[in-house]
């Protein structure tokens, strides 16, 4: 527990070890604590609720990172059923940054896929710490095509820091890749769905979210560069990482309101984490509701509906004092 | 070593300063920063800025592009007062957007239009990396995707000249969003058959290289262009590994795959001309 403590929660944890040793100090002796207890406790409820609902962008980026976050993965087993793994992108090899198959959701048919983090270093290695090459992003292709042909609606999970910025990754594609992903996706038949579980790192994660529906959890990010990389590109210092999650509106309230998400899905107090089975319960209401809506749609109905979502997607206005500059 | 993956992450290139300064020439003296001699500005105009010396490209302006390329009196702008808002309310960032519109009399990193090539009429779209490093905010995104939309209303192809050091960090997410926006767009011009031809100049990386730059029925590149999806640096950190020299030219690409032509500047109207009709009776399939 202690060693995957943020920063931001340490009152919240020293607070409960505080009860947690009162508790067995009254257990073990003679003296009675149980008023001292009862008044903590209620304590470290006003202080759960202050510290948790007052997160700043910054504490969200950490809580995106928490080594014990729950993965695509994870979710699968909890959301669906019957999930089989497919894997390999028929080119080149399998991406194991890149998880995706088929499965049941609600008895439905559906295809899944999703980034997929490593629990611990080994796991973490052979899964390239979720950053996919070209072949992962061709593999989630071609699972896509193929939910097409047989009527699945594809729900996506999306949790990485970025496409692996490799020399072999360049050498394969990655760019391409990603390109691809993005304009095919826009017109596939069927429903997509798209979930930020954790890390939406730019263009990496942009590359199996283009759909219908894009939510993200509470506490995860989305941003065109990591707080890192912006702190050192803007002033020239990573250390100023905290000053750039502010100002780089990178949060899922700040996404919503700048009307790139459809919503936000609540966390369980504490963070995803805490408790992964009422988190999967608020992930399969939106996935539930999403798919009944988008299922009165007709394919054309659906493609319309797509297109004008993401011809929204912007901020510009106008100069009325410059004219056309003529050219030749 | 794992932990470097972690830190300072930049997902895309970018271009220096330095860079910067070097590639844009100004006044009526240039020096050609391959092999430093100096020239009249004019005497290289006249050879579309191909150094008379080494072979050099050297950067052009998207209106030096247009007239290269287009027939004279043809070109007609479109979206010309679309212009920058503040969306992420950053300091400086409206400074900056209108001191390079002072500099280049653009209004953003691109210029849309259509025009005719040896009599066949295109639509284009030329991004210009005087302006913030041809990086793509919502403007360009939008100019980019209205253009591809009026080629599909008006049944003509699209060239896109594409110079950019990717995703414009001042708008945030809105930017990362432009890549969607613009291969959205192109989904649909390709679906009714339209014809889509990518001419990536130097530099063409991060979001833009990773979206509409890409997705060409046709992918060239100029010579040495630099072209790439992470910035060199980052993956050298990444990697721990020195790369070649001529890692993510056009010529890299072309050798692994990527590209179908590295294309001579003064050979780019004629290649150009050709494809347009070889494609004059297809591209209608809506």
């Amino acid at each position: 527990m202690k060693k995957n403590v943020l920063p931001f929660e340490k009152p919240v944890v020293e607070l409960r070890e505080k009860i947690a040793e009162l508790k067995k100090i009254s257990g073990d002796s003679e003296v009675d604590l149980t008023e001292e207890i009862g008044r903590l406790e209620e304590r470290l409820e006003h202080l759960e609720r202050e510290v948790y609902e007052n997160m700043a962008p910054w504490d969200r980026v950490q809580m995106a990172r928490h080594a014990e976050r729950p993965t695509t993965l994870d979710y699968i087993e909890q959301l669906f059923t019957d999930f089989l793994e497919m894997h390999g992108d028929r080119y080149h090899s399998d991406d194991e940054a890149i998880v995706g198959g088929i499965a049941k959701f609600n008895g439905q048919p559906v295809t899944v896929v999703g980034h997929q983090r490593g629990k611990d270093t080994k796991e973490n290695i052979r899964r390239n710490f979720g950053m996919p090459h070209p072949e992962g992003y061709r593999k989630a292709l071609r699972l896509m095509y193929q939910a097409e042909k047989f009527d699945r609606p594809i729900i996506t999970f999306i949790d990485t820091k970025g496409a692996y910025p490799g020399k072999a990754a360049e050498e394969r594609g990655q760019s391409e890749a990603i390109a691809k992903n993005l304009r095919e996706m826009a017109g596939l038949t069927v429903p997509i769905i798209c979930i930020v579980i954790g890390e939406g790192g730019s263009g990496g994660a942009l590359g199996i979210s283009v759909g219908d529906k894009l939510f993200m959890l509470e506490n995860s990010t989305y941003s065109v560069i990591s707080p890192e990389g912006a702190a050192a590109l803007l002033w020239k210092d990573s250390n100023l990482a905290k000053k750039a999650a502010e100002s780089m509106k990178i949060t899922s309230y700040d996404l919503k309101e700048l009307g790139v998400i459809d919503g936000v899905i609540e966390e369980v107090q504490g963070g995803a984490h805490r408790d992964i089975d009422s988190q999967a319960n608020k992930i399969k209401e939106v996935i539930e509701s999403s798919l009944h809506e988008l299922s009165q749609l007709s394919e054309q109905e659906l493609l319309d509906q797509r297109w004008r979502k993401y011809e929204k997607i912007g901020s510009t206005t106008s100069v009325l004092e410059r004219t056309e500059t003529p050219v030749n | 070593m794992l932990r470097d993956i972690f830190n300072k992450k930049r997902k895309y290139a970018t271009i220096s300063k330095q860079a910067e300064r070097e590639d844009v020439p100004e006044g009526l003296m240039m020096k050609c920063p391959s092999c430093r001699k100096i020239y009249y500005r004019k005497e290289l105009e006249k050879n579309n800025l191909i150094c008379l010396n080494c072979d050099h490209h050297h950067p052009m302006s998207a209106k030096e592009r247009i007239n290269a390329l287009m027939d004279a009196n043809t070109f007609e702008e479109w979206d010309v007062q679309l212009t920058s808002a503040n969306p992420l309310e950053f300091p400086d960032y409206i400074e900056k957007v209108e001191k390079d519109q002072k500099k280049t009399g653009m209004n953003e990193a691109v210029m849309t239009g259509k025009g005719k090539i040896n009599g066949y009429e295109s639509a284009i779209a030329v991004m210009d990396s005087r302006f913030r490093m041809g990086s793509m905010g919502s403007v360009v995104g939008e100019k980019i995707s209205r253009a591809i939309e009026k080629a599909r209303e008006e049944r003509l192809p699209i060239i896109i000249f594409t110079a950019s050091g990717g995703a414009r960090m001042q708008e945030g997410v809105l930017s990362l969003m432009q890549m969607s926006k613009t291969s959205v767009a192109l989904e649909r011009f390709s679906r009714s058959g339209g014809l889509f031809i990518s001419y990536m100049t130097h530099p063409t990386t991060g979001g833009v290289s990773a979206s509409f730059a890409s997705l060409g029925d046709y992918n060239f590149a100029e010579p040495k262009a630099l072209i790439g999806f992470a910035g060199r640096r980052i993956i050298e950190q990444t990697i721990r590994e020195k790369l070649p020299d001529d890692f993510q030219t056009a010529e890299f690409l072309y050798k692994h795959g990527q590209l179908d032509r590295v294309i001579h500047r003064s050979e780019m109207k004629k290649i150009l001309t050709t494809i347009l009709d070889i494609h004059q009776d297809g591209g209608d399939r809506s």
